[in-house]
C-alpha cells in the first residue's frame, strides 16, 4: 500500500473535496491499485530524457521551432503575438457574465462569508 | 429518398437542387430522434429552434438559387463538452446541469457558418472521462447495434447518433481515444486531428495538452469535409496551429499505390481479441493488394502509454476542474455557511465517482514529494513515446493498427474496475500523447454482428494521408 488514509485525507483537502467515509475507502483501494500499475514506468531509465509538456515543439514545422538556447517561456516565442488593445472580441456584458451564477446581485457574484470571526 | 441515410454531399446537393429542403432534413432527423433515442439515449438537449431557424435561412438561399456552403442543410449533433450559445452545455456533469454558455465554441461556429443545422447536444462521460459512456451523470448511452452493449466513450452519444442516423455528422472530442474508440464500437468513422489542428476555444477542458475536437461521420469523405470546415488557426486558442489547411476532400482520391504502411507488433499482442485480429489483418491484406507496401515497425514504449496517460491527463484535469467551485456558473450546494464548506460540498455533489477519482489521482501526482516521481516521470516517458513515432515515421507514411482490443463490451462489464476500463484505450492513447492524428474506420464485424475498427495513424498535420488510406480501404470494402 503506497497511499494511506492520511494521504487520501490530505489530497482530498488539496482538491477541495470533502468525500464520505465510503468514498474515502474506495479511493484508497482504487488509488493504490492504479499507482501499482503506474509503477511500471520505473522500469525505464529517463534520467537523460527531457520532459514533454506540450506537443507543438515536436511538430517539426518551421513556424514551431523551439529556441533551445532560450530559457522558460522565451523558448516558445513563436506563440507570441502583438497585444490587441481593443481585445480579440468584446468582453461579455456584465449582466451576461452573471447570468449563470448560482447567486449574484446586479454587480457581483455572492458567496458565503470568507472571513470567520 | 430516406432523409436520414444521406451523406453530407447528398444532403447538401439535395437541398441545392430543391429535391428536399433543409427544414425537411431537420424534421426527419428530429422524428428519428423521437422514435429511436428513447432506448439509445444519445441526446441530452435538443436545440430545435436554432436548427429550424438555420434551416429556413438555408432554404431561402436555395430558393434564390444561390450556391450553398459545404454543410448547408446538414443536420449535426455536438458532444456536450463544446459550448453552444444559448443551448445548455453540461459536459455530462450534474455540476453544469443548468449552464447556458454565452458563446459558441469555434468548431461549432465554423460548422454553422458552413450551413450545418445544430440538432442538439450529445451525451458523454462526465467531463469526457470514461470509455463506455456509463459515467454520464444523466443516463448511459446504449450501442445502437446491440442495446445491451456500451457505445464506447467518452463520445458515446456522438458515435451512437451517427450510427442510428440521428445526425449526419457529429463533433466529438478525444483525449485518450474518446473519438476513435466509440467510432470503432458503433461502426462509424471517427477522426482525431493533429493536436492544434482544430481550435479548442469553447471546449470544456479536461486535459489541455491532450484534448482534440474531431468529426464522427458515416463516411471518410464526410470526415474530410467536416475537418476542412473546422480546421485552422483561431486567435482565441494560442495552441491552434498556424499551419495551412489543405483541401482534404480533393486529396482523397489520390492513389495509395506505393505508400508505405507500418505495422507494429506491439499492437498485436496477447490482449488483442481473435476476431479483431482477423478483421484488421484482412484489412491490411486489402491495402497490400491496393499496392501499399507493408513495413514492420517497432513502437517499443507502447506498454507504458496507459500509465503515462493516466498521470498526465489526471494532473491536468485536477487543475482544469478546480474552476467548478459553485461561484460563477457551476452548481452550488445549498445551506452552506462558509466559503470553504461551499467549495467542498458543491464539488462533492456536482462530481461523479470517476471524476473525483481522477481529480484525486492528479492532485496526488502533482503534490509535494510526488511531482518528480509521477508527473515529471510521465512527461519524460511521453517524450519516449513521441520519439517512437518519430522513428517509425522515418520509414513509413502511416501506421495501421486495431482501434480497440475487442468489440463493444456489455453495460456494467467494466464499470466497477477502473483499471480494466482504462485498458480499453490501450491502442488509442499513444497518439494523443504524441499529438499525431488518427482515424478509426469500420473494417468488419464479429460473429455477433458487432463492428470492428481499423485505426490509421499519421504524421503531424498529415491528415491527408490517413484520410486517403482510410478512403481507399472503405471504397475497397
Amino acid at each position: 500500500m503506497k497511499v494511506t488514509d492520511k494521504d487520501v485525507a490530505y489530497v482530498a483537502d488539496l482538491a477541495n473535496l470533502a468525500l464520505t467515509d465510503e468514498e474515502r475507502a474506495g479511493m484508497l483501494r482504487d488509488l493504490n491499485s492504479i499507482l501499482e500499475y503506474i509503477d511500471r514506468l520505473n522500469e525505464l531509465d529517463t534520467s537523460k530524457v527531457p520532459p514533454m509538456a506540450q506537443v507543438s515543439d515536436r511538430y517539426g514545422v518551421d513556424q514551431y521551432v523551439v529556441d533551445q538556447s532560450k530559457q522558460g517561456s522565451e523558448r516558445f516565442a513563436y506563440a507570441n503575438r502583438e497585444d490587441i488593445l481593443e481585445g480579440l472580441r468584446k468582453s461579455l456584458p456584465h449582466d451576461v457574465a452573471l447570468e449563470n451564477a448560482p447567486d449574484a446581485d446586479e454587480e457581483f457574484f455572492r458567496v458565503p462569508k470568507v472571513i470567520e470571526r | 429518398m430516406s432523409l436520414t441515410s444521406l451523406t453530407i454531399d447528398d444532403a447538401r446537393s439535395a437541398v441545392q437542387k430543391r429535391e428536399t429542403t433543409a427544414y425537411a432534413l431537420a424534421e426527419a432527423h428530429y422524428a428519428r430522434i423521437q422514435k429511436e433515442d428513447g432506448q439509445i439515449g444519445a441526446y441530452l438537449t435538443l436545440s430545435k429552434d436554432r436548427a429550424l431557424e438555420q434551416a429556413e435561412r438555408i432554404d431561402r438561399l436555395a430558393a434564390e438559387g444561390k450556391p450553398l456552403p459545404a454543410l448547408a442543410g446538414v443536420p449535426v449533433g455536438i458532444k456536450d463538452v463544446m459550448s453552444t450559445r444559448g443551448v445548455r452545455t453540461t459536459a455530462g456533469s450534474k455540476s453544469l446541469d443548468k449552464y447556458i454558455p454565452p458563446y459558441d465554441a469555434t468548431a461549432v461556429a465554423r460548422l454553422e457558418a458552413a450551413g450545418a443545422l445544430l440538432l442538439g447536444k450529445l451525451n458523454c462521460d462526465e467531463f469526457a472521462m470514461g470509455s463506455s459512456n456509463e459515467n454520464s451523470a444523466y443516463h448511459p448511452v446504449r450501442n445502437p447495434r446491440d442495446l445491451t452493449r456500451v457505445p464506447g466513450g467518452s463520445s458515446g452519444g456522438a458515435a451512437a447518433a451517427v450510427a442510428a442516423e440521428m445526425a449526419v455528422a457529429t463533433l466529438g472530442s478525444d483525449t485518450g481515444g474518446s473519438i476513435r474508440q466509440p467510432a470503432s464500437f458503433c461502426g462509424v468513422v471517427g477522426l482525431m486531428p493533429t493536436y492544434g489542428r482544430v481550435s479548442r476555444y469553447g471546449l470544456i477542458a479536461f486535459a489541455s495538452s491532450l484534448d482534440h475536437i474531431g468529426p464522427m461521420t458515416k463516411t471518410v469523405k464526410d470526415a474530410a469535409i467536416v475537418l476542412r470546415t473546422i480546421a485552422g488557426r483561431d486567435v482565441m486558442d494560442s495552441t491552434s496551429a498556424d499551419v495551412p489547411v489543405p483541401d482534404y476532400v480533393a486529396e482523397l482520391d489520390k492513389p495509395v499505390r506505393g505508400m508505405k504502411l507500418g505495422v507494429a507488433k506491439e499492437y498485436f499482442g496477447d490482449g488483442l481479441g481473435h476476431e479483431v485480429r482477423q478483421a484488421v489483418e484482412s484489412a491490411i491484406d486489402k491495402l497490400k493488394s491496393l499496392g501499399c507496401e507493408i513495413v514492420p515497425v517497432s513502437l517499443p514504449h507502447t506498454p507504458y502509454a496507459i500509465p503515462t496517460y493516466y498521470l498526465i491527463a489526471t494532473a491536468e484535469a485536477s487543475s482544469n476542474l478546480a474552476r467548478y467551485d459553485g461561484v460563477r456558473y457551476s452548481r452550488r450546494a445549498s445551506g452552506v455557511k462558509t466559503l470553504s464548506e461551499m467549495y467542498r460540498r458543491s464539488r462533492d455533489e456536482g462530481f461523479g465517482a470517476e471524476v473525483k477519482r481522477r481529480i484525486m489521482l492528479g492532485t496526488y501526482a502533482l503534490s509535494a514529494g510526488y511531482y518528480d516521481a509521477y508527473y515529471l516521470k510521465a512527461q519524460r516517458v511521453r517524450t519516449l513515446l513521441a520519439r517512437d513515432f518519430d522513428e517509425a515515421f522515418r520509414k513509413v507514411d502511416a501506421i495501421v493498427t486495431p482501434t480497440c482490443p475487442t468489440a463493444a463490451f456489455r453495460l456494467g462489464e467494466k464499470s466497477n474496475d477502473p483499471l480494466a476500463m482504462y485498458l480499453a484505450d490501450i491502442y488509442t492513447v499513444t497518439a494523443d500523447l504524441a499529438g499525431i492524428p488518427g482515424i478509426s474506420i469500420p473494417c468488419g464485424e464479429t460473429k455477433e454482428k458487432l463492428p470492428i475498427g481499423l485505426q490509421i495513424l499519421g504524421k503531424h498535420f498529415d491528415e491527408s494521408t490517413i484520410l486517403r488510406v482510410a478512403h481507399a480501404c472503405e471504397q475497397a470494402a
